[in-house]
């Protein structure tokens, strides 16, 4: 246990010192291009450093708090994301109490079997459970218009913000031999890997982009912004080997096979944002946009990730 | 006692507000109003005031009362206490045949006290498929008894799926409220030609999707 604190401990230590580096860079580049609040990328930029020390410090508060609040501060974000999901869905009134029991009954309820480590009512009571309930409770009201679509788009949601953002804090349930106690570095080497790969793709496209990857989907996305990102996400995942249970080749697998799900989960929420018309999912988090804009790579790669060590590594 | 109490329950009921909604103010260019305004909103439920007052800065929102319908909300205890204690309605008598004072007299006297207003001048909940109803005349006798107060145009974005009627859950949906820039009564400008100018002012801040429903 003590080695998990110190390790934790190191960890947070770096990413404070990522971050300090991220603000200084930040402030000077203002100073020097941008004095007076005009060149809006080094605008957006620094909102984006702040918003992610906020986010720094939330999920570090989550850590010391141990399982509780990370599985709070989890099923809040499945809830903030889920609302920014369903105000953008062709939702009808016959609808109402199936959305109101997606958000009262099925996110609390899943959070609660992760509490109760029930992991196998857990990995089938939204495919299972709720995808049967939801159309039945909807279908009482007898409404017709729209209605495959609107089941379909409402088990999406809930897939994608429920089903699969719980998949993070589900990593706490794993049972690895010789990692006892440790498992919320796991949950570390996930989020550091999907969202290092982020800003490195980000950072990689605007120092060395030039060849679009998608340009339907999302058009700051380059092939160099993708390959340098990956890459050195893969590096970066590599040489966290210490905190996780694999040997530094499985983790830089690891962290490539994250990285990927994260980039194609990028794409996939890109491509609904286009197809309803908006640039951003909400406005949650000041210079990100909304919660899922944050989050739509984490929600790809975690049951992924989970699956994987789970299939490898756990005894249960 | 009671000023705690309802300053403890209108806290409450910010906070349920943005917990739900996660409402979110889109100003015009100038941002957040600064003068005496009389801010006019599309009515589709019983929390349109709610989420005008919850967007505006502290210092505008202590100076806001919402303009109601004393018939509801003097009707029990419980809504007498958050519509007078709670919010400092503008409480007015719907009905003409049952008043004992004018309701444009009393919003009058309330702007003389230097609050701000908020007002929907379709006169009573929207459960059409149309995006706003003909504005009734209040609007306009408003304007003519107070002309130098700003008139702002606010769109109220969401709720109406948020708690559509008959609902008594409400579910959780991101709602914006749109403001638009201020209108006064012109010299010389007639009562239809004013109200339809203040209509379209209102309408022309609905999201697309909803004004060509």
């Amino acid at each position: 246990m003590s080695t998990t604190w110190h390790d934790m401990f190191l960890l947070l230590l770096g990413i404070g010192g990522v971050l300090l580096l991220a603000s200084l860079v930040g402030r000077i580049l203002q100073w020097r291009l941008s004095p007076d609040g005009s060149n809006s990328t080094i605008e957006n930029l620094n909102a984006r450093i702040n918003a992610w020390w906020i986010m720094a410090i939330l999920i570090a508060i989550a850590f010391i708090a141990g399982r509780v609040g990370v599985l709070v501060l989890f099923a809040f974000c499945s809830f903030a994301a889920l609302r920014e999901f369903v105000t953008l869905t062709n939702t009808r009134r016959a609808d109402h109490w199936a959305l109101a029991t997606a958000f009262f009954v099925v996110v609390p309820l899943q959070y609660f079997l992760l509490w109760k480590e029930e992991y196998g009512i857990f990995s089938v009571f939204i495919p299972v459970y709720a995808f049967l309930l939801m159309p039945i409770i909807a279908v009482i009201r007898g409404d017709t218009h729209n209605f495959l679509v609107r089941i379909a788009e409402l088990q999406w949601a809930l897939m994608i913000c429920v089903f699969c953002a719980s998949h993070v804090p589900a990593l706490l349930t794993l049972n690895i031999p010789g990692f006892e106690g440790r498992n919320v570095l796991l949950i570390a080497f996930l989020v550091i890997v999907v969202q290092l790969s982020d800003v490195l793709q980000y950072v990689w496209g605007k120092l060395f982009g030039r060849t679009k990857i998608a340009p339907n989907l999302s058009p700051s996305k380059t092939v160099e912004g993708f390959v340098g990102g990956v890459a050195s996400a893969t590096l970066i995942g590599a040489g966290l080997w210490w905190i996780t249970p694999f040997t530094p080749v499985q983790a830089g697998i690891m962290a490539f096979v994250i990285a990927m799900m994260g980039f194609f989960g990028g794409l996939v929420m890109s491509a609904i944002k286009r197809d309803r018309g908006v640039k951003d999912w909400g406005h949650l988090i000041d210079g990100h946009g909304g919660l899922i804009d944050r989050l739509d790579s984490v929600v790809f790669s975690a049951p992924v990730f989970f699956h994987l060590t789970r299939y490898w590594w756990s005894l249960s | 006692m009671k000023a705690f109490m309802a300053d403890l329950f209108a806290g409450v009921v910010l906070l349920f507000a943005r917990a739900i909604t996660a409402v979110r103010a889109i100003w015009d260019e100038t941002g957040p109003p600064r003068r005496q305004s009389v801010y006019f909103a599309n009515h589709a439920s019983h929390g349109d005031f709610i989420l005008i007052w919850a967007v505006l800065p502290p210092r505008l929102r202590r100076r806001v009362r919402p303009v109601a319908g004393a018939d509801y909300w003097l009707k029990s205890p419980l809504r007498r206490f958050i519509g007078q204690d709670v919010f400092n309605a503008v409480l007015i008598q719907r009905v003409r045949e049952e008043r004992d004072n004018d309701p444009i007299e009393m919003m009058a006297q309330a702007l003389d006290e230097h609050a701000s207003l908020i007002f929907f001048p379709e006169g009573t909940r929207n459960q059409t498929d149309l995006p706003l109803l003909p504005f009734k005349t209040g609007l306009f006798h408003l304007a003519t008894a107070r002309p130098d107060v700003d008139l702002v145009p606010v769109w109220i974005a969401n709720l109406n799926r948020v708690m559509p009627k008959g609902e008594f859950v409400p579910v959780p949906l991101i709602c914006t409220t749109t403001f638009g820039a201020p209108l006064r009564l012109q010299a010389g400008e007639d009562k239809e030609a004013f109200i339809e100018r203040a209509q379209a002012a209102l309408l022309a801040l609905a999201p697309k999707s909803e004004s060509s429903q």
